[in-house]
């Protein structure tokens, strides 16, 4: 029980990374809706578990070279630190990444304890912060050439590419969760290995290590952070370098999980080191930064105009800003725990203490009375010499306590610089952001105001049209059915005057010729064709005008007459409805081409079409 | 997921089937504009039933895509331009359905001088129509040959508005027995018809526009 509470700053650290990283892995597939987070959650959770159990022991055991973190105390409060600096950055929106934290927290314990920090190793781990991501970048490209080139070649109907894109979001999925749990699970458990040592458990075909056992428990927080939380991280952060399509969605997991297999498999260094190349270092490293790398790598080639290269500082920064951050507070929690709750934190006078008495221990039973009062003898004698030694390397040791001092100072002075230099940073691009969504939201105002108007001003318009094609039907009507009537008048007109000339009766012929004669009155005076000018006039009134104003010489009829041209009628029609020969208008429009003065190869309906 | 590959294999069998029915709609347009035209009575009536039946299958595979698409998430980035897309399909089925419709409700008196020129004009918006029909089948196959297969479509959509303004024209100018009414009758059974062709052009805009954006 008492293991458990010791492992739980490692757990909380083991939660927010898989609630952080698996975004990483699964965050466009879900997020463009190709994967339900369901079928992400359980892929994730199962292949972390597996890569951490099966292939997690190789960067965990470069951790261990840099700090081997003896106690559990110990152990636990290096996690803790390097689990509060990382929730405390990422609360700041600041970038952070475990791999980092741990680093800077277990150089924290070596500094405290005065253990020394293997440099080479030190070395080795921070040139994989910078390699990680320049590799993942160059792996992105490569990975995206090859898909555009299939792509390009294939002629797979696009629904069936839709599955292979799943399928794929899948395989790789599952590949960059095992990478990951593989890589990242020296971050959560690697301090705690030193620490706590667990019977074997053997199940007879395989068998589980102290360490697998631990590395189970951390990949169990994992897939807890992953299931609980990754969601909204997937959700909320989404596309924030670059907007990504699912096949480069695929590319950028893929090169993350080749990165983070390449950085943790012991079989792929061995084979390299056969061949004569120098061993991988097995160190983890941030899939974050990885991720930022391979985009960043797509970006460039693709041409690199939508890519935010501000983040680049800010990954740079990270590099700094959190192993200081993390070893910063890492020191002071150990002297914390170490002086207020008197536990033991380990270090190499410890070490050699405990050493010392194993020794003595194991050699015991196997001496007489005689002989262990010697070994007693001589072990006294080993007390004093080095009391005496130590009395000179006292100074020695004072002098080394307050380099210490001098340089966790510095340190804590470098990180505030940092903090303060972020907090500036976040401060600028917090206004720019706001200053940016005013401007947006100005702008939007405007574009909606627009729309709003332009709008309006089509279904006026729609309005208006709709008016005047009702107006043109209703006056084609009208001058149709005038047409009819007058046609039908004219017939009637000539039966009379056929019958007349065959009727010899008086009083008959003075009736037909009453007829006739109201016949003629009633073509000449028709209301409805008053009705008719009247309704062209109202309809024409703006034209009319406009008329008028460029030829005031034109008379009322031969507005009249441009009226009915505009309505397209024929000369015939307008004869009918004017009640004149079509030959009179025929001779109308002539001099209306000269008063208007059109060209002779322009149609004269064009030119008043037109006008 | 074998599920998912079902349900992708129906959807594809069902646009290919879908794409099918309003080409065949559109050619039925035309032999039926062209019975019409020609007199041929008992064949028209047959026209008219068999796109009447077309239009329904072509409405019920549209419907049954949409909700295929929706239901299983299947192209979740794109579905809603594919959707849009398999709308200006119908939309092409739909107007040569109401054409016809319009030849059979109206009966319009189409002068001997001008039923040339109605068989031509139904015969170039059929075939631009037709013409597009490939470059949708391509786009789901190989987006980057749609440009290419679209050039008919617009030479061919120019050409029916040329034969279209050329009727209004003749109706107008030349024809002067006709009385007015007639005329204007005619000048938008010209018109009907040659919305076809502008169809085809919206879709193969649309065609255009979304190969574009799939090789972004």
């Amino acid at each position: 029980m008492i293991i458990l509470f010791y492992l739980s700053s490692g757990l909380f650290l083991g939660w927010s990374l898989g609630a952080n990283d698996a975004a990483n892995i699964f965050g466009t597939a879900v997020g463009t809706k190709m994967l339900k987070f369901k079928t992400a959650a359980i892929i994730g959770s199962l292949f972390v578990i597996l890569g951490a159990v099966i292939q997690g022991a190789g960067a965990s055991h470069t951790l261990g070279k840099l700090g081997n973190v003896s106690t559990l105390a110990a152990a636990f409060t290096v996690a803790l630190s390097a689990a509060l600096t990382v929730f405390w950055m990422t609360r700041m929106s600041l970038p952070v990444s475990t791999s980092q934290a741990i680093v800077g927290a277990i150089i924290g314990w070596n500094l405290y304890t005065d253990n020394p920090t293997d440099t080479s190793t030190l070395i080795k781990i921070v040139s994989t912060w910078i390699s990680g991501p320049i590799l993942g970048g160059i792996f992105a490209v490569l990975l995206f050439m090859l898909v555009q080139l299939i792509s390009k070649k294939s002629k797979v109907h696009i629904l069936y590419r839709d599955i292979l894109i799943k399928y794929m979001l899948i395989f790789v999925g599952a590949f960059g969760a095992y990478s990951l749990g593989a890589n990242n699970i020296a971050n959560v458990m690697g301090v705690f290995t030193g620490a706590i040592n667990l019977p074997v458990i053997d199940l007879g075909i395989v068998s589980f290590s102290s360490t697998q056992q631990l590395f189970f428990i951390g990949s169990i927080a994992i897939a807890l952070g992953i299931i609980t939380y990754s969601k909204h991280v997937m959700e909320t952060v989404g596309n924030t370098l670059m907007p990504l399509s699912s096949e480069a969605a695929i590319v950028v997991v893929l090169s993350q999980a080749l990165v983070l297999f390449i950085f943790s498999s012991q079989g792929l260094s061995n084979a390299i080191q056969s061949i004569g190349l120098p061993a991988i270092p097995l160190v983890p490293v941030s899939s974050s930064q990885i991720v930022i790398g391979s985009i960043i790598g797509i970006g460039v080639y693709k041409g690199g105009k939508q890519i935010k290269y501000n983040i680049l500082g800010s990954i740079s920064l990270g590099w700094l800003a959190t192993p200081i951050a993390a070893g910063v507070l890492s020191f002071f929690m150990l002297f914390f725990v170490n002086n207020v709750f008197k536990q033991d934190v380990g270090g190499i006078n410890n070490f050699i203490q405990e050493r010392r008495q194993a020794v003595i221990e194991r050699i015991n039973p196997n001496l007489s009375v005689a002989e262990q009062d010697t070994v007693e003898d001589t072990a006294r004698f080993q007390k004093t010499v080095p009391n005496k030694i130590d009395k000179t390397t006292d100074l020695k040791k004072d002098y080394s306590f307050q380099i210490t001092w001098v340089t966790l100072l510095t340190l804590v002075l470098l990180a505030t610089l940092l903090f303060y230099l972020f907090r500036k940073q976040k401060k600028k691009s917090n206004y720019l952001e706001i200053k940016a969504k005013d401007v947006e939201n100005d702008l939007k105002i405007k574009i909606e105001s627009l729309e709003k108007r332009l709008q309006e001003k089509i279904s006026h318009q729609f309005n208006l049209s709709k008016e005047l094609k009702f107006r043109q039907s209703e006056m084609i009507t009208m001058a149709m059915s005038i047409i009819r009537k007058n046609e039908f008048l004219e017939g009637l007109k000539r039966e009379i005057i056929k019958i007349k000339s065959r009727v010899d009766d008086h009083e008959t012929r003075l009736g037909l010729n009453k007829l006739s004669l109201m016949i003629t009155q009633d073509l000449s005076i028709d209301r409805d064709r008053e009705r008719f000018q009247l309704l062209i006039n109202e309809q024409n009134n703006n034209f009319n005008q406009r008329l008028s104003e460029a030829y005031p010489s034109l008379t009322d009829n031969e507005k009249r007459l441009v009226a009915l041209l505009r309505l397209n009628l024929s000369s015939k029609e307008i004869a009918s409805i004017l009640n004149i020969s079509p030959k009179s208008v025929e001779m109308n429009r002539y001099r209306l081409r000269k008063k208007l003065k059109v060209n002779p190869k322009t149609s004269l309906s064009d030119f008043i079409k037109d006008f | 997921m074998s599920l998912l590959y079902k349900n992708v294999k129906q959807i594809v069998f069902d646009i290919d089937n879908f794409i099918d029915t309003v080409e065949q709609g559109v050619l039925v347009f035309k032999e039926g504009s062209i019975n019409y035209l020609q007199g041929e009575k008992a064949s028209f009536k047959e026209k008219i039933k068999r796109i009447n039946q077309l239009e329904g299958s072509a409405d019920k595979l549209q419907k049954k895509i949409d909700d295929l698409f929706y239901r299983h998430s299947i192209l979740p980035q794109q579905a809603s331009d594919i959707g849009s897309m398999l709308d200006k399909i119908d939309e092409i089925i739909d107007i040569s359905k109401d054409n016809l419709y319009q030849f059979d409700d109206e009966i319009p008196f189409i002068p001997k001088e001008l039923t040339h020129d109605f068989i031509r004009l139904a015969e170039t918006s059929a075939e631009s129509a037709m013409s597009v029909f490939p470059a949708a089948r391509a786009f789901f196959r190989d987006p980057g040959k749609v440009k290419e297969m679209l050039s008919k479509v617009y030479f061919y959509e120019k050409e029916a508005d040329k034969i279209s303004r050329n009727i209004k024209r003749k109706l107008f100018h030349d024809l002067d027995d006709l009385r007015l009414s007639e005329k204007i009758h005619l000048r938008y059974f010209a018109l009907h018809i040659e919305t076809i062709s502008d169809k085809a052009e919206n879709l193969a805009d649309m065609l255009l526009l979304l190969a574009l954006k799939m090789s972004i």
